[in-house]
Order: structure tokens, then sequence, then C-alpha cells
């Protein structure tokens, strides 16, 4: 049996899946849900690239490589920002972030 | 039996989905960033039997090399107390499990019905040839129809493609095409640069320094003063000197 193009955009379903249970599952660690948010880009990746392959078309890297790009942008500004909330709360809970609550 | 693609995306693919699981799962938050790395290198395996080379290196390096190293770091430096933030971490599970199970089986009810493509459609090189890349590809296209004068069934958009590497593709593409899209990334990662300095940066409260603008403002009366006063002898000077022989 031969792996189809479903079979890649299955792979990529589940991943994607995994991790909005993990979003759902770790509401209060703000690490763990970065790292969801980095597998679900990956996800995407995955059917970029899948669909890229098997329709013959460059253009779906060219993009897989700017999502790499602005990811890693935003996971350096996202720690950043948990950095500084850890100098000020000495905490990483989300329950915990109600500072602009009025 | 299964020829040596399939074993192998199957074995990516199942070794990934552990570790992406574990991701979710682990107590330590250390382990979990160790298992987003494994997760990753599955990921690279994946693409590189997709033939994408040059993303499933750039992956392993961007990722691994750079993002999770960063987590680690960042989970290193941070003292956290895990009970209270795993607390109700197994009451969100059955609404987790539910809407997670949905969105999968949906994904896939939709995909594999969808899209059951088997041979992959070799037209990379006809996107090649455009009015820029022509000159890239042209003299591969020529090499690759006067090879398989004897065998049809090649089509030439195949030979093309094996001739011409992914990287080399993927560069032709995106030096020329999406010129002005890599400026704006890098411009992306110059701010995301900057605004990762400037939130953490920290001035030290009892650090010196000296301000250029005062040094250059600073006027003669500013830093000697000339006072008058009646001369003083010192008095008490030779008895101090006694008293310490």
């Amino acid at each position: 049996m031969n792996i189809t193009l479903g079979h890649y955009l299955t792979l990529g379903a589940i991943l994607f899946a995994l991790s909005v249970i993990g979003i759902f599952l770790n509401r209060k660690n703000l690490i763990v849900l970065l790292m969801a948010i980095e597998l679900m880009l990956l996800a995407v990746n995955m059917n970029f690239v899948a669909f890229s392959h098997y329709l013959g078309d460059l253009n779906g890297q060219i993009f897989v490589f700017f999502i790499l790009t602005v990811a890693a942008a935003e996971s350096a500004i996202g720690l950043a920002i948990l950095v500084q909330l850890f100098r000020n709360k000495s905490s990483i809970n989300v329950d915990e972030l109600n500072t602009l609550k009025g | 039996m299964m020829d040596v693609q399939s074993a192998l995306f199957y074995a990516f693919s199942a070794v990934m989905l552990f570790a992406a699981f574990r991701v979710i799962t682990a107590r330590n938050p250390v382990h979990a960033a160790l298992y987003l790395v494994l997760a990753f290198f599955q990921a690279s395996g994946v693409w590189m039997l997709l033939q994408a080379e040059f993303l499933s290196i750039a992956l392993v390096l961007v990722y691994v090399g750079a993002v999770m190293v960063l987590f680690l770091f960042v989970v290193m430096m941070l003292d956290i107390n895990m009970d209270s933030i795993r607390q109700g971490f197994w009451k969100h599970f059955p609404l987790a499990a539910t809407v997670g199970a949905v969105i999968a089986l949906e994904l896939a009810a939709v995909l594999l019905g969808g899209f059951r493509v088997t041979e992959p459609q070799k037209q990379v090189a006809a996107q090649l040839v455009s009015p820029v890349a022509v000159t890239a590809v042209a003299p591969v296209d020529v090499a690759s129809a006067a090879v398989d004068a004897a065998s049809a069934a090649v089509d030439v958009g195949h030979m093309v493609v094996a001739q011409v590497s992914n990287t080399k593709a993927l560069g032709v593409v995106l030096y020329t095409e999406y010129l002005y899209p890599v400026q704006v990334a890098a411009l992306i990662l110059l701010v995301a640069l900057i605004a990762a300095i400037a939130l953490t940066l920290r001035a030290r409260k009892d650090s010196k320094f000296q301000n250029p603008a005062d040094q250059v403002r600073v006027k003669a009366s500013d830093r000697v003063a000339l006072v008058k006063m009646d001369a003083v002898k010192p008095a008490a000077a030779p008895a101090a000197e006694e008293t310490q022989a």
C-alpha cells in the first residue's frame, strides 16, 4: 500500500488535534502553551510540504520557509514576555494575568 | 508487504505522535521541551521522505538549534512551582479529549476521502521555467530530453526535478520571485530581535555611567570655584606627629 497525500494530511491533522488537546489541558502553564502552538505550526507546515510535494508546486515550501521565520520571531518575543512576567509576578500561571481586568 | 518508504513514514509518524503526546502531558517542562525536540526531529524525517531536504535541515537547525535551546534556557531560568500549575490538569481532560477527537476525525474523514493522490505530479519544472529562471533550467531540460530519447516513459519534468536539487530550485524561486518577501522576513527577524532585547533588558540601578551631554555642556565656572578667605595657620599638625611617634 502506497503512502498517499491523505496519509500526510491525516498525520498533520492528528498532530494539530493533539496540540489543541494540549492547549485545553495546560490552561495554566504558559510555557507548555507556547510549545503546543509550536506543534500546531509544525502540523500546518507538514500539510504545506505534503501538498507541495504531491502537487509539484514549490510555492508551498517557500511558504513554510516564511512560517518558520515568523514562528522563530514569535517564540522569541513570547519567551521574552514570559521572562518579564515571571520577574513581575513570580508565576507563569495564566489565571493570575488579570491586571488589566477593571 | 510494505516498501521502505511506507515503513519509514509509519515509524516517523508513530514516534512523532508519541512525542507530541508526551509534550502536552509531561509533568516537567524540561521533559516537555526535550520531547518537542524529538518531535521536530521526526518531522524533519518525514519532510525528508517528501523530498523537501532544505526545509528538513532548516527545521533541525532553526528549531532544534535555536528555538528549543531558547525554550530550555527559559525553562531552566524560571523557578516554577509545578504543583499549583498542575491543578485542574485532569479536570479538563474529558472536554479536551472530545474536542481533539472530533477535530481529528473530521479532518481525517475529509482528507482521506478527498486526497487519494498517490503519485507526485512533477510540475516543479514547469513552474521553474518562468521568465527569470529559464536560463537556470533550460540546459538541464535539453540534456534530459537527449538522455531519455530511448525511454519515453520518463517525462521531462521528472528528469529536471531529479537533476535540479530541491535546495537549488527553492533558492531560484526564493531569490527571484520572492525577493521582497525575503527582505520583509529579515525585517521581521530584526524587529523581533530588538523587541526581545528591549523587553528583557534591565538597567542596573547601582551602575555608574557618564552622561556625555552633561559633559559637553559643562562650563569652567561649574568646575572651579574661587573662594576668598583669610590664611589660617595649621596649629594641630605637630601635635599629631608627636602622638604617632
